[in-house]
């Protein structure tokens, strides 16, 4: 075994390791440190397959970004903080048996397929050809997320407005100004 | 290409891109007449909307931007109703709206990205584009549910859509991957050569291909609503404000049908065999579950979702017909045309009644003739075409789907549809029923509001003209199809 392997193996048992923690954990926030954890290992897979970009991504949006926005969001619910949850309702034999069936399946997909390998080398500027490419071949999906992030900060502005009155009321008010 | 020309090609877009930032900039200034903002959002629609027929008109056919997106006949039909859905859905929500929220300049801004986000998906010919697209219309449509946050049953819609939505997108994204990592492209027409080329060097992919289909399938079939990703549809229609519902109903399920048909006609045909029979087996079970099951409906919000659910299982009967000529994705095209203008005034003449009334209730409805004669007689139109019933747009529709059926062989699918239609006679008609035959409970003559009744007269005269005088719509989606050219 090479010594990729091993840290491959390491890695992937973490990962899968945090990931179940994540959904067995009874403590909500216990599970939101542990998704943290799954994160930043799958940071380490991307090293391993040296894409040092997406790696840095990785780290900065989930980890940094949006673990932290999930942690912000546990502990300004009120009573989330502290509060033990269950983490299975009595569907929980028709959810097993739907996972093993797919889990059958993609296993048995993921061994036996003949999966397109590129025997190109790693690029060593791959972080400026990156770029590039955002901005020629991808020119229109990144210009079209621009769009949809600006809808989603005006729809998140919108649900989480102040609460003010709606219906007849809020238009009698609204005339009288 | 020249940029000129890509920005010509791309004007419906640009143009709804510009005119949203143009209605939610003015909302921060405007702050007394909020409602000429709804004026300004439809003087937005007509310009993308003519460019739109312009185009449809030059029989362009040019993909652009790297293969990102086509701009061909059949994304410019699709884009046309695109546009005419939103119309009507502004005009419609303009009382209705008005006397429910005082955040409607913001509305008409989603409104208008909503189109956007229709017409991306209509053009997308890319994995990545048609993943943004979809995204971005769930991403529109959950903040569009959810608009009345003091309405428990509106939020309680908008989170159940987004949750059904995280979970198929998901699962939509995954199948994406496969179909990457089989192919090593994202391109559709790319996979299809890739595809071609591997089938004949290599041993068969189907246990790649198909889980590949099927997860983007899933995806697919949440934004159309077909079973078993429905479920979200009849709470979420409850909920939302009903000019959304209007949308979601008409719009989105349009849009799945466009990615669906250029995503398995263009990238995996040699794969038809297998997507035509699972197609079939959804088919069968969307029309019925969905009619059988909109005849326990007492809210004639939750009829009218189950009865949009069934209507998309009779849209994929022409799809899976597509051999062996084209009249199945004809029909599939004109039904979705015709759709749009019978479910569309269906849902508003409902929403005419509910600003007056606040009841969705179909009880309510009794003695509507003596009420309101000529909603009532409106309504009835609708619920004809819905059935399927002459002289109507459905009934052009339907002639068309069950027709290519069986041309296509498909004698049972055939019979299936008609007898659901039969069915659905039952619970249309019983509205119909308390309408005409059933003593009103409140007595008075209702004040209609007027945009909703503009829209809905709108409707009815598309509705009884495309069932009268089909011809020209029917030239239309042929020359439309036309440039989907894979089909034998």
């Amino acid at each position: 075994m090479s010594v990729e392997q091993v840290v491959f193996l390491v890695l992937a048992v973490a990962a899968v390791g945090s990931a179940v923690g994540v959904v067995i954990s009874r403590n909500i926030f216990y599970s939101a440190l542990l998704l943290v954890a799954c994160l930043f290992i799958v940071a380490g897979f991307y090293v391993l397959l040296e894409a040092p970009f997406l790696a840095a991504v990785q780290v900065l949006i989930y980890v940094g970004a949006i673990a932290v926005l999930i942690i912000f969001a546990i502990m300004l619910t009120e009573r989330m903080m502290s509060k033990t949850v269950r983490g299975w309702n009595e569907q929980w034999w028709i959810a097993l048996i739907v996972t093993v069936c797919l889990v059958a399946v993609m296993l048995y997909v993921v061994v036996t397929a003949n999966w397109q390998v590129s025997d190109a080398a790693t690029p060593s500027d791959a972080i400026v050809a990156l770029g590039q490419t955002l901005l020629s071949t991808y020119v229109l999906p990144f210009e079209v997320a621009s769009v949809i992030l600006l809808m989603a900060l005006i729809g998140a502005i919108i649900i989480a407005r102040e609460e003010e009155p709606v219906g007849v009321v809020g238009e009698q008010k609204e005339e009288e100004r | 290409m020249d940029w000129a020309e890509t920005l010509i090609l791309l004007s419906p877009q640009l143009i709804l891109v510009v005119w949203a930032l143009l209605v939610l900039g003015l909302d921060l200034l405007v702050t007394k007449a909020k409602d000429s903002l709804a004026y300004l959002a439809l003087a937005g629609l007509a310009p993308a909307l003519g460019a739109a027929v312009y185009l449809l008109l030059q029989r362009t056919g040019q993909s652009l931007l790297s293969g990102m997106v086509q701009v061909d006949a059949y994304s410019l039909y699709f884009t046309v109703i695109a546009c005419l859905a939103s119309g009507l859905v502004i005009l419609a929500s303009m009382e209705y709206m008005k006397a429910r929220t005082r955040y409607r300049g913001e509305f008409y801004g989603l409104l208008l990205l909503a189109t956007l986000a229709m017409t991306l998906m209509a053009a997308s010919t890319n994995l990545i584009m048609i993943y943004l697209s979809i995204e971005f219309m769930s991403l529109t449509s959950y903040v569009l549910v959810g608009y009345f946050r003091d309405d428990p049953k509106s939020s309680e819609g908008g989170l159940k859509y987004f949750l059904f939505g995280a979970v198929t997108s998901s699962l939509m994204l995954y199948g994406m991957s496969l179909m990457y990592g089989a192919t090593g492209t994202t391109d559709l027409a790319e996979i299809a050569t890739n595809l071609a080329a591997m089938h004949a060097t290599m041993p068969p992919m189907r246990w790649l291909i198909l889980p590949a289909i099927l997860f983007m399938l899933a995806g697919f079939s949440f934004k159309m609503a077909l079973v078993p990703f429905h479920q979200w549809s009849p709470d979420a229609y409850e909920g939302a404000p009903t000019p959304v519902a209007t949308l979601l109903s008409v719009g989105p399920k349009a849009m799945g049908f466009s990615i669906l048909l250029r995503v398995l006609i263009t990238a995996v045909p040699l794969f038809q065999f297998d997507w035509v029979a699972i197609l079939m087996g959804i088919s069968l079970v969307t029309m019925t579950l969905g009619n059988l099951t909109a005849m326990r409906q007492t809210n004639i919000k939750r009829m009218l979702a189950y009865s949009s659910i069934a209507q998309a299982g009779y849209v994929l009967v022409g799809l899976v017909s597509l051999v062996p000529s084209s009249i199945g994705i004809q029909g599939v095209l004109l039904y979705l045309m015709a759709y749009l203008f019978t479910n569309a005034g269906a849902f508003i003449a409902v929403i005419a009644f509910s600003h007056v009334t606040n009841s969705d209730e179909i009880a309510d409805y009794a003695g509507l003739v003596r009420r309101a004669p000529a909603l009532a007689a409106v309504m009835v139109v609708f619920f004809m075409s819905l059935a399927g019933l002459p002289p109507t747009a459905g009934f052009v529709g339907k002639l068309l789907v069950f027709g290519a059926a069986v041309q296509a062989g498909y004698y049972y699918l055939a019979i299936v549809g008609v007898v659901n239609s039969v069915i659905s006679v039952v619970y249309y008609f019983n509205v119909v029923r308390q309408m005409f035959f059933l003593p009103p409970t409140v007595e008075g003559r209702l004040s209609l509001p007027r945009f909703p009744m503009a829209a809905v007269i709108i409707c009815v005269v598309l509705v009884l003209l495309i069932g009268l005088y089909p011809q020209p719509l029917i030239d239309l989606v042929s020359q439309s199809v036309t440039l989907l050219a894979v089909i034998p």
